[in-house]
């Protein structure tokens, strides 16, 4: 399988994300820098990183979606390529039109960086298909603006077409005001697209990939994408 | 000549921040402020001499980066 991770001034999860990938896969992902305007040939996957490009100026991601690279990004995807966008990643994601919604500024205002337990709604999909359907697993989050916001009409959609990935649960399982980390409508933690080839997640499957960061709850989504 | 875009959260859109601002001014002391919405200011310097098209440009610049239309409305004063 052929892997690229995007490379923007701020990513700071790029190096981590291609560990995991070139464990899952056996082979070296090529890292593409925001400025080069194609992708390599016959890719299988795009991942797009966590971090704060640019600075989080303007909106985060805002910045990071229009720069050259990401015309190519968006074409890949619209083809059916497979697309990762982890943290920022699904930030840069949504303000590419990939994906819907948006995230907001944490309800709290504050930082959060903790693990958090996500429960697996959704396994019909090239990421998620490594797990249980009900799965809880446990991953870390960092963020500042990990708020999905969406409409009603929007978020009865993705519930009703099975596009919620993952959602934000306590130890039992349970989607609750407590568990939910930065007040994200209806607990979403990751969404798909609507042809399930893109997927935008806040927590970061790339941290819990190896036993010696503490798990390898995450290791199962890079796993399923490599088999 | 120059523009001022405003942009600010739709009716609806939760805002934690006005929230956060409302309460530390009434830490302040100042009483009765029922509600804030914060947002952006951006002010641009541009080349343009038609007032009409130039509201066209920085319009065109709002749907396409400056602000996020599912979260944000703006609006645009040339001058």
């Amino acid at each position: 399988m052929k892997t690229s991770v995007i490379v923007f001034p701020g990513s700071n999860c790029d190096r981590d994300m291609a560990v995991a990938l070139r464990n899952a896969t056996g082979h070296e992902p090529t890292m593409v820098w925001h400025k080069d305007s194609a992708l390599p040939d016959d890719l299988d996957l795009v991942a797009v990183p966590g971090g704060f490009s640019f600075g989080d100026y303007l909106r985060c991601g805002a910045i990071a979606a229009r720069s050259p690279i990401m015309r190519a990004v968006v074409d890949h995807a619209r083809r059916g390529g497979l697309t990762l966008g982890v943290c920022n990643g699904w930030q840069v994601l949504i303000e590419a039109g990939l994906l819907p919604g948006a995230l907001m500024r944490n309800a709290d205002l504050k930082f959060v960086c903790q693990d958090v337990h996500l429960r697996v709604e959704e396994v019909q999909n090239p990421f998620s298909r490594g797990y249980q359907a009900g799965q809880i697993i446990r991953v870390p989050v960092a963020h500042h603006d990990g708020n999905f916001y969406g409409d009603e009409d929007l978020l009865d959609r993705l519930e009703a077409e099975n596009r919620v990935a993952f959602r934000y649960v306590d130890a039992n399982g349970d989607a609750t005001a407590r568990s939910n980390p930065n007040g994200s409508a209806r607990n979403i933690a990751g969404v798909l697209s609507e042809n399930r080839r893109v997927l935008g997640m806040m927590p970061h499957p790339e941290r819990l990939a190896d036993s010696a960061l503490g798990g390898v709850d995450g290791s199962v989504l890079f796993e399923a994408l490599a088999a | 000549m120059k523009a001022r875009v405003h942009v600010t959260l739709k009716n609806g859109v939760l805002d934690p921040q006005g929230e956060a601002i409302r309460q530390a001014l009434s830490t302040l002391g100042f009483e009765g402020v029922e509600n804030v919405r914060q947002g952006k200011l951006l002010e641009l310097d541009l080349a343009e001499g038609d007032p009409a098209s130039a509201k066209e440009r920085v319009e065109a610049m709002c749907e396409k980066l400056l602000a996020n239309t599912v979260i944000e409305n703006y609006s645009v004063e040339i001058s």
